[in-house]
């Protein structure tokens, strides 16, 4: 008996004629957190149902109360601290709210599943994989351990890992994060779930792995009749999976509706705002990224009103009161006094305007000259023993020109990171140079370095660890003013400080508070100035936006792009989402296990890319666009990224590269130029 | 319909902060009421005492205890009550001295060790694994009997630093691997990118992040420290006679009179432990209070 079969027997209640049905129906949900800042409403009024068979996703920035929402269905919350005062959570019939303890763990178990964000940190690591996918299989289902073995293989094999019945002896580590995700999905699987609420399943994930894990996820809910909840903040992968799309902002749901409707026809001005402000790959690149002004509200303090009319365009006197969810002409829900007029289409999101095509003087000599530039790590064994050389950065060859950012493309572990840290000196290269304005970073002297240092600059992805938790704003960005002397004296600095702050979009109070009272946004905001304040003439943004929500990610490409107009700075910006790499670069490296694969001009680049590696990867994003996405083909890309310990010969990207023939493991190919100013590693083209 | 959840606001909230820091941390209280006594008694030394601590009085040698002698006299007819005040300031002098040089000369190595890594980190941690193979008391009497006796203001010393120097391994290893965990964090990398000095990214941006495990080892130790003075004391390589110190009180002719007048040797073990007790029971509680994971 098949899996699939299985789920047809008598025992399953999934019936074909219940397949309209509705599984799980909540009901005016209210969820409330006891914090040291008062009580936190982080969940308001949610009322949605998900019928059998049925993919939903909940999509919001942070702190809209999507994940409390699917922690609270699986009555995961934390009991000491949160509260449901008012609301009803209908599964199968029954109330999840009212269930005991004992009773809940039985649901868990067996009718409804999770699947975390962190596959790195969701499965016991001293444990095999197979103890951990048998030990449901044995405790919900009774089955004795050979049964359970039997199923755990078949499991694996569904969720295409190959030779599973070896690999059930294995454990985590051994596990790539695509492997484990996999893994976390044949756990969940394991007793015939009839609801898998997945939270932010493939944000972990490179786009690569992403594209087979979404695959992978909406083919077992077709074929098994499982009901999904999709929580994500990425709207490219809602696209994909969703048949009904449920926005949420601040603590409220703000618009629900079928796919196909929120993407296109959106009714409310969150979604049409959020819609507005994601870099896309499948649409030409605007001159500037339209942005929602502000910040979401602070949900420990009552709002009146319409929670979005801070940051809305269309306000008006009305939006002072409440709205209610209202139907909208298709069908869906808004939560917006104003659907009606949106639906007439007389209200249009506006763009700010403004901006434009950076110019770049055409400029002979590069500022910042990379060549043949290698680092290695090496790798002592423990007791295991799998010492080695671990290539980080092979070979790698590019120049940045005054007032030009050079995109730096490719997936976790494919070097960039390291590049970017070799150009900052932080690491010592192990071979190769890095000359800016003519000065060789690797070998200059440290005086000569004290006046490089300031001359480059970086701004971190983490927001949150990349500002000294025990320093103020002010001292933060006022420390290089007096260790490098750059104003006279005590007050200058002040006032200088006030200025960078300014110059960054926040306000000069700002300088007296510590990182922790600040959000995402401003924190990052606030390292551009730490940045700035070196009056430097480059900066490595190494994922600079990438730990940001979509809107406050808008918001800070933006200021990016207004600061090299206004300074003539040069970026080099690292980061591994194509859209956002399309529209800052100018120019666009793509890595791939260290080495460089291609590189050329943006547009053509994405219009018309050479390596089958980049290729690959354009094709794995997924666009925010239902329609695109639900007609694509299945992904070309197989396989996983080999270990960097056992690199394989010839072209790095041979083992997973759809052209791959037998020459293409005899030599690394050259990096040649192709067509002027178009350059890639690979025989094939 | 509601799921109603306990509450733990309503303890949360209740309008007094000492009461309610005792109720959550009952044993923390008792700890805080035992140094505070200590502390008071070991300043104010002179107004509280009873008796001059060295005055002999031969008229009531090993007195019981009573009205005018609270814990009974010793074969001097010393007031051991007035001597055990008087030895609570030794205790408090040489234990906070001790511990405070010891913790932070061994924070500024672990700090700086991890920060410099590679073979200054290994030289330092080999040292430190050579002084860390002793015990702590036996190295301390070590460094005391390799050490000359200097006394400044009446205080020894070489035994400061007899107890200090089998500190610093202990809490240069603590500050060692929290100060690695720093080294890693982005905003070291921004401080290094922007060019400055060593002592500077050390003291100014990974030294504030790492005071946490600073102070919480620089209380446990001040424990460790009155029991290894107490100890050197009784063996004779600490404090001398006739100075008032409790582990002093414990050696000498106390043992030779413990059958007849226990209570020479039973207040000031009562003492030690006490104090050892008090402040071990502190670190604790600093532990909680500093460490963000045990708050609820």
């Amino acid at each position: 008996m098949t899996l699939v079969e299985s789920y047809q027997q008598p025992g399953h209640k999934a019936q074909p004629a219940q397949s309209d049905s509705v599984l799980l129906d909540v009901d005016n949900l209210h969820v409330h957190f006891e914090t040291s800042r008062g009580m936190v409403r982080a969940v308001e009024g949610l009322s949605f149902n998900v019928k059998r068979g049925e993919i939903v996703a909940i999509v919001g920035e942070s702190g809209s109360g999507k994940s409390v929402s699917a922690l609270s269905i699986m009555r995961l919350l934390p009991k000491m601290t949160s509260r449901i005062p008012q609301g009803r959570i209908t599964f199968d019939g029954r109330n999840l709210l009212d269930l005991s303890d004992e009773e809940m763990r039985e649901i868990r178990g067996q009718h409804i599943s999770m699947i975390f964000q962190e596959p790195m940190t969701s499965l016991n690591p001293i444990l095999t994989i197979g103890l951990q996918i048998t030990e449901p299989l044995q405790i919900h289902l009774g089955m004795t351990p050979e049964q359970a073995r039997e199923r755990a293989i078949e499991l694996l094999g569904l969720v295409g890992i190959p030779d599973p019945a070896r690999r059930l002896e294995q454990y985590p580590h051994q596990f790539s994060g695509g492997m484990r995700q996999r893994v976390m999905i044949a756990i969940g699987l394991a007793c015939n779930p009839k609801l898998i609420i997945a939270d932010e399943p493939t944000t972990a994930l490179d786009v690569t792995i992403q594209a087979q894990i979404l695959e992978l996820m909406k083919d077992l809910s077709r074929r098994l009749n499982i009901a999904l909840i999709v929580i994500t903040h990425n709207l490219g992968v809602v696209a994909r999976y969703a048949d009904r799309v449920i926005v949420m902002y601040a603590a409220r749901l703000v618009e629900e509706g079928i796919a196909e409707n929120v993407f296109h026809k959106p009714r409310h001005p969150y979604s049409m705002g959020l819609l507005r402000s994601v870099p896309r790959l499948d649409r030409p690149r605007g001159a500037k990224l339209e942005t929602i002004e502000g910040l979401p509200p602070n949900l420990a303090v009552p709002m009146p009103g319409c929670r979005f009319a801070p940051r809305c365009p269309f306000k008006i006197a009305i939006c002072e009161q409440e709205p209610g969810l209202l139907q909208t002409d298709l069908g869906g829900l808004s939560r917006c006094h104003r659907h009606a007029e949106i639906a007439a289409g007389k209200l249009a999101w506006t763009g700010i305007g403004g901006g434009g095509e950076i110019p770049v003087a055409k400029e002979t000599t590069p500022l910042l000259s990379v060549r043949d530039l290698v680092k290695h790590f090496e790798v002592r064994g423990g007791l295991r023993g799998d010492s080695g050389t671990v290539r980080a950065v092979q070979d790698v060859s590019f120049d940045i020109y005054p007032g030009e950012t050079l995109g730096l493309v490719g997936e976790s572990g494919c070097g960039k990171t390291t590049v970017g840290r070799l150009i900052l000196k932080l690491e010592q290269p192990t071979s190769g140079e890095v000359r800016f304005a003519g000065t060789d970073i690797a070998t200059a002297s440290a005086g000569e370095m004290k006046t490089l240092r300031r001359k480059i600059q970086v701004i971190f992805q983490d927001p949150y660890s990349s500002l000294n938790p025990r320093m103020t704003v002010g001292e933060i960005i006022g420390e290089p003013l007096h260790v490098y002397k750059l104003v006279p004296g005590r007050k200058e600095q002040h006032a200088r400080v006030e200025e960078l702050l300014q110059q960054v979009g926040l306000r000069p109070e700002m300088a007296a508070r510590y990182p922790h009272q600040l959000s995402g946004g401003q924190r990052q905001r606030v390292g551009i100035a730490r940045a700035l304040a070196m009056e430097p003439s480059f900066i490595v943004c190494d994922e600079a936006v990438s730990a940001l929500d979509v809107s406050i990610q808008g918001q800070i490409i933006n200021l990016l792009e207004d600061l090299q107009r206004r300074l003539g700075l040069a970026y080099l910006f690292i980061a591994h989402d194509l859209a956002v790499v399309r529209h800052i670069s100018m120019r666009v490296v793509v890595m791939y296990f260290g080495r460089v694969m291609e590189v050329a001009d943006r547009d053509t680049l994405y219009a018309e890319p050479l390596h089958p590696y980049t290729k690959v990867l354009l094709d794995a994003a997924p666009v925010p666009d239902p329609t695109i996405e639900k007609g694509r083909e299945p992904r070309l890309i197989k396989g996983e990224l080999p270990s960097h310990l056992a690199p394989p010969s010839g072209c790095v990207f041979n083992t997973r590269c759809p052209l791959a023939s037998e020459e293409c493991r005899q030599a690394v190919p050259l990096l040649r130029e192709i067509k002027p100013g178009h350059f890639a590693a690979c025989i094939k083209v | 319909m509601s799921l109603a959840l306990p509450t733990p606001t309503a303890a949360m909230k209740s309008p007094n902060k000492v009461v309610e820091f005792c109720q959550q941390q009952p044993l923390g209280a008792v700890s805080f009421v035992i140094i505070f006594a200590m502390m008071f008694a070991g300043i104010f030394c002179e107004l509280v005492a009873p008796y001059d601590p060295l005055a002999i009085d031969f008229a009531s040698l090993l007195v019981a205890p009573s009205w005018e002698h609270w814990c009974g006299t010793d074969a001097f007819g010393r007031d051991i009550c007035s001597r055990l005040i008087y030895g609570s300031r030794t205790a408090l002098v040489i234990g906070f001295t001790s511990s405070f040089i010891g913790s932070t000369l061994g924070a500024m190595l672990g700090v700086a060790s991890a920060y410099f890594g590679g073979r200054i980190d290994n030289w330092i941690q080999r040292v430190m694994d050579i002084l860390l193979a002793f015990p702590l008391i036996v190295l301390a009497l070590v460094v005391v009997a390799a050490l000359r006796k200097f006394v400044i203001g009446g205080v020894d010393m070489n035994l400061i630093i007899a107890i200090a120097i089998p500190i610093i391994p202990r809490v240069a290893r603590v500050v060692r691997a929290a100060a690695l965990g720093v080294r890693v964090m982005p905003y070291v990398d921004a401080a290094r990118a922007a060019g400055y000095s060593d002592s500077r990214i050390i003291f100014r941006h990974m030294a504030p992040n790492v005071v946490a495990p600073y102070l919480i080892m620089l209380t446990a130790f001040i424990a460790q420290a009155i029991l290894a003075e107490a100890s050197l004391s009784f063996l004779g390589l600490g404090v001398v006679e006739p100075t008032a110190a409790w582990g002093l009180m414990l050696s000498g002719n106390a043992a030779d009179f413990y059958r007849e007048a226990p209570w020479m040797i039973l207040f000031p073990g009562a003492a030690i432990s006490l104090a050892v007790f008090a402040f071990n029971l502190f670190g604790d509680v600093l532990r909680d209070y500093l460490d963000p994971r045990f708050k609820v």
